[in-house]
């Protein structure tokens, strides 16, 4: 699975001791009266493991770009590339007839996903961040899936939803291929992809509930709120940064599903999914590079809005870095 | 303090009044809090347990007896998935490509985080916005460069023997490490930001340099940030599926993750033998969950707790 992102505290009022620490004069080092030695220090601190992101992230990113406006099957050299236009790009919404589905069901996924597996771990977090009883229990119970891949979710609800030695069919009596059927199997999949998801936004939000003060709510609910007026009127809007890191996790994580499709059958046959499309124009038979490319830049720039949005969130108080 | 204290000298005041009322009826319904989460709970367990109980049975029995029954208990779909699904190479592969990329991984980040929380300079900010975006990318959007990258690279003739960097471990190794030291180098530098200035300038004073400062202050300090980390990192690494896939063609190479896409083919008409092969596969992820159960929490949670 892929990676998460990290979940930062919510915005707690400023307190008079981070006041104190801003007005402090700041007393960070500045690069350049370092010695001689240290500077070749920083200089290979900052150096490989920018070298690292610079040619397997930056550089991959700029070049899907590029190679987006050219016909290349990836035979022959670099010469042989073929400038094109947006030719890739008006091939893609008129005549590759995989796409419009694939939009589909990542818009699909995404609504999904909104709908009931963040707000039912949004739900979850707010039950469990009371002090209740047998707390470990449930929280391991909703944890759980988050630890194992979203390829191996998808063997593991084969034992569900297999045609012929499958639960539901089992139990129904009925013989639906709940993962072959193009009428179903998407559903299939976004159940248990929600299986995974709910823990996961369940966790993050519980760590951003910690972190509210709780003066505040007993103040709400002694002004005589009720408890979901407290939670929709109090506790939510402070904890907006938590609200934006979800929201942008869940996008971002509908964009780049891949791996469950790509277990059950490569992303075909009802479950067509952008980044399973373009694995398949690079690494199938038929490798098209540049059709690939306009795909991949498609994802980028949908993630990359959402990307600026999350950094915004995660980096408010950053007062430039080093204080 | 003096607020709660106040708060709860208010609440006492007004408990007469209807409004407050309600929130003490509330309180006498737990009941239904518990029903709901226990009913969750044991749905949300459900699909695992479901998993390891078919994992015990016989073929034969349940063909007989369909999946909906008890009985036929057996041992053997474990040691017969162990063998088919080749999860001994498994295995090896995955400890190959997981234990030098999470070091990597969280060396790099600790050298990119102490510069960036120790120095101040021009393009700071810029850099750790870099670094966390890169982690946020959909790697299927890179793809096709790296894929050409690595096609192109020479190497050695020891390291692959076709010539490039496809299908070797190291190539895995290299893009799991670009992937990951955005994540751990945000979460180090918010750790790092933390710890106190006063430490530098007295190591100054004594003239420790850069180097010194870095390995014998900081990377004791955050040890327990790395500690989560590297927890968290080995179950995405572990965990890691889509790379492994569409860089690996060798089948002998492939780490756990993504040897499910041959096992899927191998063991589809026989489901108790998906039951066993995904309780071997979820085993480790999930040993490391039960044992450091709290560094994995607080990885996901570090990020943020900028004091």
């Amino acid at each position: 699975m892929a990676a998460a992102a990290p979940a930062p505290t919510t915005a707690s009022p400023p307190t008079s001791g981070g006041e104190a620490r801003r007005r402090r004069p700041r007393k960070v080092s500045d690069l350049s009266k370092l010695k001689a030695r240290d500077k070749i220090v920083v200089g290979l601190f900052l150096g490989v493991p920018l070298l690292f992101v610079l040619t397997l992230v930056v550089f991959p990113a700029i070049a899907s770009v590029i190679l987006s406006f050219t016909s290349w099957n990836g035979i022959g050299g670099l010469a042989t590339i073929e400038w094109i236009g947006t030719k890739n790009y008006s091939d893609i919404f008129t005549i590759y007839p995989p796409f419009w589905p694939a939009v589909q069901n990542n818009l699909l996924m995404l609504v999904f996903l909104f709908t009931i597996p963040t707000v039912l771990g949004v739900y979850l977090a707010v039950l469990l961040d009371k002090e209740l009883r047998f707390t470990w229990f449930y929280q391991t119970a909703f944890f759980m899936p988050v630890v194992l891949s979203l390829a191996l979710v998808g063997f593991i609800w084969q034992l569900i939803y297999s045609r012929d030695q499958g639960l539901i069919n089992g139990l129904l009596g009925t013989t639906i291929d709940w993962y072959g059927d193009p009428k179903v199997n998407f559903w299939a999949v976004l159940v248990a992809t929600g299986w995974r998801h709910t823990g996961y936004i369940m966790l993050i939000y519980l760590a951003g509930l910690k972190g509210v003060d709780p003066a505040l709510r007993e103040a709400a609910l002694v002004d005589g709120c009720t408890e979901r007026q407290t939670f929709f009127k109090v506790v939510l809007p402070v904890m907006r940064p938590i609200n934006i890191i979800v929201l942008v996790i869940t996008v971002i994580e509908s964009l780049r599903a891949f791996d469950i499709v790509w277990v059950i059958n490569k992303g075909r046959n009802g479950l067509e999914l952008i980044a399973a499309l373009v694995t398949q124009n690079v690494v199938g038979e038929a490798s098209r590079i540049g059709f690939g490319s306009a795909l991949a830049t498609i994802m980028l720039i949908i993630s990359t809005v959402f990307v600026i949005i999350y950094l915004r969130a995660v980096m408010r108080d950053e007062p430039g870095g080093a204080r | 303090m003096s607020t709660t204290q106040a708060a709860a000298a208010v609440a006492s005041t007004r408990r007469p009044q209807p409004r407050t009322a309600a929130v003490g009826q509330r309180k006498h319904r737990p009941w239904l809090t518990y029903t709901l989460l226990t009913f969750l709970a044991i749905a949300w367990l459900f699909p695992l347990v479901y998993a390891v109980m078919q994992s015990f049975r016989d073929y034969a029995y349940t063909s007989k007896f369909g999946y909906v029954s008890l009985g036929g208990w057996t041992l053997d779909n474990y040691t017969e998935a162990w063998d088919r699904g080749n999860f001994a190479r498994g295995f090896v592969n995955s400890m190959i490509i997981t234990v030098p990329a999470v070091l990597l991984s969280l060396f790099l980040a600790s050298c990119f985080a102490f510069v960036l929380s120790r120095y101040s300079f021009k393009l700071n900010l810029t850099l750790l916005a870099l670094f966390t975006a890169a982690n946020l990318l959909p790697p299927q959007a890179l793809l096709v460069p790296v894929f050409r990258m690595y096609l192109a690279l020479p190497v050695p003739e020891w390291l692959s023997p076709t010539g490039n960097l496809l299908n070797t471990h190291l190539g895995l190794i290299l893009v799991n490490v670009a992937f990951q030291t955005g994540f751990c180098t945000f979460v180090l530098s918010n750790y790092m930001k933390t710890l106190p200035r006063e430490m530098y300038e007295a190591a100054e004073v004594d003239g420790a340099g850069t180097a010194r400062q870095f390995f014998q202050l900081t990377l004791p300090l955050v040890r327990p940030a790395l500690a989560a980390l590297a927890v968290l990192e080995v179950t995405w690494i572990y965990n890691e599926f889509f790379w492994a896939t569409v860089l690996l063609q060798d089948g002998t190479k492939f780490p756990i993750t993504s040897s499910i896409n041959n096992l899927r083919g191998q063991f589809f008409t026989d489901i108790n033998l998906v039951a066993a092969g995904s309780v071997i596969i979820a085993i480790p992820t999930l040993i490391v969950f039960f044992v450091l159960r709290k560094q994995f929490v607080s990885g996901l949670t570090l990020g943020s707790t900028k004091g």
